[in-house]
């Protein structure tokens, strides 16, 4: 990390700048934010930091706030961090919630929804070929056959998740193991 | 159910999938489908293919559909503790495992946790799309506007909002 830490209010600040600038993953502005405006963080520091949070479970950006924040200033750094990534967003889509609670059964309304929920989902099979595409390509012959069990185990079985990853999870990792040793 | 009683549901529905989402929040819209369609009936199939489209229309975290299902089951208070019970558990556990990150970060077994952990996430990622579809496209021009959108975003660097505003338009002239 960079010579003298950032103070609360300008963590909370910065990342209050990243929440609500932040359309379609907010990776890409806290990048920008961090690395090349505020240069908090240099690049090579920013691709650590992002490798450590892609290993954790949940909201990448999330754990991006909590884990530099934490750095900064301990536990009050990490929850100015998310208390600035979480606020604004938090208040626009409850906004956002209740005008769909609201208008969403409108008939000109529904139909722009008929078109745009369409279009999302083409978005989430666009992303799952774009991350199937490199993983396919390294070790076909353990990849394949781990990510279709999970697809029929989920997708089409309708299996809870919770159990699908602790029954496949294991494999997976050890056949990555053997194959390294 | 009472009110409190729904708000500990989505605190218990949205904390525990926080910790399987390996790989962003499509990794666990299979389970937040199950226990929000199909177990609360919070929401209807239909809008969850809506709500799905909005958290990705809008700024913020993906994570915000938790907030937007939380609103539809128990409005404002319904909204937030689906938002804390998304992000504060993850945050948590990011919090103690960076204080041990200098000392994991080069090992052998992270990095094989790392890459098996990878498939069954895309494995995952793809059944959710799969949700996704079943969800939303209930007409011939709606699944014609799910390729058009894959081939757009996969093909192409165009940025993929354009095919969610030509898709709106076209839903308004009443093509769906």
């Amino acid at each position: 990390m960079s010579q003298d830490a950032p103070a609360l209010v300008e963590i909370f600040w910065a990342f209050l700048l990243v929440g609500c600038t932040a359309f379609g993953g907010a990776m890409f502005w806290a990048q920008r934010m961090l690395v090349r405006r505020r240069r908090w963080l240099r690049p090579e520091e920013f691709a650590d930091l992002l490798a450590l949070c892609q290993f954790l479970p949940g909201p990448n950006i999330v754990n991006l706030a909590t884990v530099l924040g934490e750095g900064y200033r301990g536990l009050p750094g990490a929850a100015a961090a998310l208390a600035g990534l979480l606020l604004l967003p938090m208040l626009m889509v409850t906004a956002i919630a209740a005008l769909y609670a609201r208008f969403g059964a409108l008939a000109p309304v529904h139909g722009v929804f008929s078109g745009v929920a369409a279009s999302a989902a083409g978005l989430a099979l666009a992303l799952a070929l774009h991350v199937a595409r490199p993983v396919v390509r390294q070790r076909p012959a353990t990849s394949v056959p781990v990510m279709a069990a999970a697809f029929v185990a989920v997708g089409l079985l309708r299996w809870p998740v919770a159990w699908t990853l602790l029954a496949l999870a294991p494999l997976s990792i050890a056949l990555v193991w053997r194959r390294t040793a | 159910m009472t009110a409190a009683g729904t708000l500990a549901e989505l605190a218990r529905v949205f904390a525990g999938v926080s910790l399987l989402g390996f790989g962003g929040i499509n990794t666990v819209l299979p389970e937040i489908h199950r226990e929000a369609v199909e177990a609360a009936r919070w929401i209807t199939d239909r809008q969850f293919a809506d709500l799905y489209a909005l958290s990705q229309a809008e700024p913020g975290p993906n994570s915000f559909i938790a907030t937007l299902i939380g609103y539809q089951a128990a409005g404002v208070a319904g909204a937030v503790v689906s938002t804390m019970g998304i992000c504060l558990p993850p945050a948590a556990l990011a919090y103690l495992v960076a204080r041990v990150w200098g000392r994991i970060r080069g090992s052998r077994w992270r990095a094989a946790i790392q890459a098996g952990l990878t498939p069954v996430v895309v494995g995952l990622i793809t059944a959710s799309a799969l949700i996704l579809i079943r969800a939303a496209d209930h007409s011939a021009a709606a699944f014609a506007v799910t390729l058009g959108t894959v081939v757009l975003a996969y093909g192409t660097n165009v940025n993929p909002l354009w095919a969610f505003a030509v898709a709106g338009v076209l839903g308004l002239a009443g093509v769906f």
